[in-house]
């Protein structure tokens, strides 16, 4: 019987080394793919022999990449949209979170419900896309123009994330804020002194979930900002590719790279500032994973 | 019944009587002028109520209004005319979407066939995967080497889908061997899996790789990222368990059948609700970053669609509207029937 365990033990044991080890590299060539693939130089790439590492090693690609202006502009962009987006979201998620938190606010369940039904039921692309149009033009009556405060304010609330933060802000015990209560603090003190410091790393968590969707943000940033010279980086990464992969260009191609290198090079500059902070954020990221608002 | 009596009858001893009791006289007080009391509650707490307002105008806004403008699809629909002022045209786009027969009917159920399909597929082999991939997690004894693991197989999740499908067209391009195809498509006709001319006109061109494409990369995007929930979920199981189990003669695969896959079911559940809730909501985003007018047969899905017709050169809302509304009603039956099935059958359940 023992015997029959330890052999059972050791081939699921050989299995889950080796399929996971095989897992792991697929997840990770397509990286390594596009790294040489930016680096390598144009006969080698168009005749696909680079197929792990870079060959007739050039620079160009990046060199061309980083001369252009379009290119900074669509980082600054980019961080623009995802710091004043993040700020905004978590200041709204944060306060309305507290409220909905507190036992003693009236039509607590309408509130929810109010929340709760935006995740079942979402009115759709168009539907939205009406409502951008006509929002715009309130924004328009009151002076503000730039398409890039409508996407700020309009898009990234999500209600899980207010969920999460409610469900934080109600495991904080009542004691705390009472004994903060009898020492005169004020709603907004308690919020302050009290609620943030002891869900800090809920707060991080949701603040990261929105940082990353804002980040990530393509479709309504290139559907609502109609100034190429706002468009976030995702947009200027998809504008490229469709740019350099029209069968015109490629035919007129007369670089020391192939047109794909640059593609790589654009890939590979957009992930590597996420892998430089991904140590920092990981442990947050994972936690953020174990359901919010589950009832059992 | 006498206790609910007692509740709000208090007995007079003097006069022998029961009279009503003050704290009901509270109640019935608060009853009679409820919104009065409302009133007073507010202001006197005021502050709480402020906190809340920008949220609330947040989702009115930008969830709420959309509703308000899918009502469209019951209308005759003219873009210079708010919804309000519409006529109420009752199930005229419903009707020509799903019985037209003209080619937008073809259309919009070729898409819903397409998005049940992509969605069905999704279930099928995206779900299973990260439970399995937690389950070769958990035979890594040594820490070190299962963070390894657990960081690449996480990695494709922090790409956006802009440059997730960026990647993915490029590894798949269309070319000749002297103008840079894709390496995927060169390595498959290397390796004789698919013709010359299908590995030349490129994978994302050819409708019959659009399902393929569009799983694994999705395996490839997710599956690690998901399979954290279920990792946590059997780590969490107590190693008496498995002592239990070993000492009643279970081997490891009785072990995996009679004590793993029980502690992690609550989990399983309620996994599977979110994903066949979400099962019509299909992420546009990707489809629309990925498909191409070559591949509509197996690509379009009802967003999609909705997003040609409703916003593209002579745009109808109204017909749009009408398919985004079947499609989300669907959606949220869904939700709620897995929900409920959910909740009846193992007491755990999403909301």
């Amino acid at each position: 019987m023992k015997r029959k365990l330890e052999i059972s033990e050791l081939i699921f044991k050989i299995i889950s080394y080796t399929l996971l080890t095989v897992f792991a590299l697929c997840c990770l060539y397509p990286f390594v793919y596009a790294v040489s693939a930016s680096l390598s130089g144009r006969a080698a790439v168009e005749y696909g022999s680079v197929v792990l590492f870079p060959k007739d090693v050039q620079f160009d690609a990046f060199a061309r990449m980083f001369g252009d202006n379009m290119f900074w502009n669509a980082y600054s962009n980019t961080l623009f949209l995802t710091l004043y987006g993040t700020l905004w979201s978590m200041l709204t998620a944060i306060l309305g979170a507290y409220a909905l938190s507190k036992r003693r606010l009236l039509f607590r369940k309408f509130f929810n419900f109010f929340l709760v039904f935006t995740m079942w039921f979402s009115a759709g692309i168009v539907p939205q896309y009406l409502n951008y149009l006509a929002t715009r033009d309130v924004f328009r009556v009151f002076g503000i123009q730039d398409d890039k405060w409508l996407v700020v304010i309009a898009m990234g609330m999500a209600a899980m994330n207010i969920i999460l933060l409610r469900n934080a802000f109600e495991g904080v015990p009542s004691e705390i804020e009472e004994a903060a209560i009898v020492d005169g603090a004020s709603e907004f003190q308690v919020l302050s002194t009290v609620y943030i410091p002891m869900s800090k790393s809920t707060i991080a968590t949701v603040a990261l979930f929105f940082a990353i969707s804002r980040w990530n943000g393509y479709f309504w940033a290139r559907q609502m900002i109609s100034n190429s010279n706002e468009h976030p980086l995702q947009v200027f990464i998809r504008l490229r590719l469709e740019q350099y992969t029209d069968p015109e260009i490629i035919a007129g191609w007369s670089e020391t790279f192939a047109s794909d290198s640059v593609i790589y090079a654009l890939i590979v500059c957009s992930i590597v500032p996420i892998l430089i902070i991904y140590p920092f954020i990981q442990k947050y990221f994972a936690k953020g994973v174990n359901v919010g608002g589950v009832k059992e | 019944m006498k206790d609910r009596a007692a509740d709000f009858l208090e007995f007079d001893r003097e006069a022998q009587v029961y009279r009503i009791s003050p704290e009901q006289a509270v109640r019935d007080d608060v009853e009679k002028h409820y919104w009065r009391h409302v009133g007073v509650t507010i202001l006197k707490d005021w502050r709480l109520y402020i906190m809340l307002v920008p949220m609330l105008l947040v989702f009115l806004f930008w969830r709420y209004f959309p509703m308000y403008e899918l009502l469209g699809c019951f209308k005759v629909s003219d873009d210079v005319v708010p919804v309000s002022q519409q006529l109420f045209s009752g199930f005229s786009y419903f009707r020509r979407l799903l019985a037209g027969g003209d080619q937008l009917s073809t259309d919009f159920w070729r898409a819903l066939r397409n998005t049940f399909i992509l969605s069905f597929y999704g279930l099928c082999f995206g779900f299973p995967i990260p439970i399995i991939l937690a389950l070769f997690f958990n035979e890594i004894r040594s820490n070190a080497a299962r963070s390894v693991y657990q960081v690449l197989t996480y990695l494709p999740k922090f790409m956006s889908t802009v440059v997730m499908t960026s990647l993915v067209t490029m590894l798949v391009k269309q070319g000749s061997l002297t103008t840079g195809m894709g390496i995927i498509n060169q390595a498959l006709s290397n390796l004789g899996l698919i013709s010359g001319e299908v590995a030349n006109a490129g994978l994302l061109n050819n409708p019959s790789f659009f399902r393929s494409i569009y799983q694994i990369s999705g395996i490839w995007e997710g599956a690690g990222y998901d399979s954290i929930v279920f990792f946590a979920a059997i780590i969490a199981i107590s190693p008496t368990s498995y002592e239990a189990a070993q000492i009643d003669g279970a081997d490891k695969w009785a072990q995996m059948r009679y004590v793993v896959l029980p502690s992690i079911l609550s989990t399983i559940v309620i996994m599977l609700i979110t994903r066949i809730g979400s099962l019509l909501n299909i992420g546009y985003e990707k489809v629309l970053l990925l498909y191409n007018t070559n591949t509509y047969v197996t690509a379009d899905v009802v967003s999609t669609l909705a997003n040609r017709v409703g916003m593209g050169n002579n745009p109808q809302p109204g017909v749009a509207a009408a398919a985004e509304m079947m499609n989300n009603v669907i959606g949220m039956l869904l939700v709620i029937g897995a929900n409920t099935i959910a909740r009846k059958a193992s007491n755990t359940s999403l909301y």
